[in-house]
């Protein structure tokens, strides 16, 4: 590639690169500087790409380091939501059990769920999703399933027991999925 | 018997840690009697797809 493509390819990239910094640091200020780090290492390396698709690629998981450093800093300096107190907020999700721990209200299977992943607006309800549930669950499980760290990584990360971290991605779960289902998927009779 | 709610600790374990033998086995006999969880399993599993998906865009 050209250093014109490349440049072009990665003002391309910046809007969706901003929405996932944004999603996971929740600061705007936090987001523009991981952004701006991870084009400023593409344009030092751009003699590697051999094509726009490996430029994302490639910026993405540089993108998705920087996040993770953001992250382990705010741990380190106690900037950071106390991930081992989570009890409190377990108790809205005891309502989609009974006191025998039976679903109140059993899910129902979802209509034709890869059709969604093929739609934008599907991503827009998955993000507000991520978003609604307690900042808690939604954190613990974007840096499990979007940035890919190890169960026993984030445990250190957040200085939790690997039960407690099990707790919260557990409660994540059950939120997303009942979220989804109710803005998304409905259910089906 | 486990109730629904431990299956869908056991289902969201699963997808951290290998289950031993019997957590395997109880969730299996929960599974038949239990549309809900069984519902709930496949959609856990779409979730982390989903997620995966937004951790590796496509090009």
């Amino acid at each position: 590639m050209t250093p014109d493509e490349i440049q072009a390819a990665l003002a391309d990239m910046r809007p969706q690169m901003l929405r996932f910094a944004r999603l996971q640091l929740r600061s705007e200020a936090a987001a523009e500087d991981a952004v701006q780090e991870a084009l400023l290492a593409a344009h030092t390396s751009a003699d590697k790409f051999t094509g726009a698709s490996s430029v994302k690629t490639w910026v993405f998981s540089i993108l998705k380091n920087k996040i993770i450093d953001e992250l382990r800093r705010r741990v380190r300096e106690g900037n950071v939501m106390d991930f081992a107190a989570a009890e409190d907020e377990m108790k809205d999700l005891d309502d989609l059990f009974d006191q025998r721990g039976h679903w109140a209200a059993p899910p129902m299977a979802w209509a034709d769920p890869e059709a969604a992943l093929d739609n934008q607006q599907f991503w827009v309800v998955f993000e507000a999703c991520l978003d609604g549930v307690p900042p808690k669950h939604g954190r613990i499980f974007m840096m499990r399933e979007i940035l890919g760290l190890e169960t026993e990584e984030i445990c250190k990360e957040l200085a939790i027991s690997p039960s407690n971290c099990w707790v919260l991605l557990h409660r994540a779960r059950l939120g997303l999925r009942e979220c989804l289902t109710q803005r998304w998927f409905g259910e089906q009779q | 018997m486990i109730n629904c709610k431990e299956a869908t600790q056991l289902i969201s374990q699963g997808q951290e840690r290998t289950l031993t033998l019997a957590e395997r086995l109880a969730l299996k006999l929960h599974f038949l009697i239990c549309a809900g969880c069984r519902a709930s399993e496949r959609q856990f599993e779409f979730l982390r797809a989903a997620a995966r998906r937004i951790g590796s865009p496509e090009p």
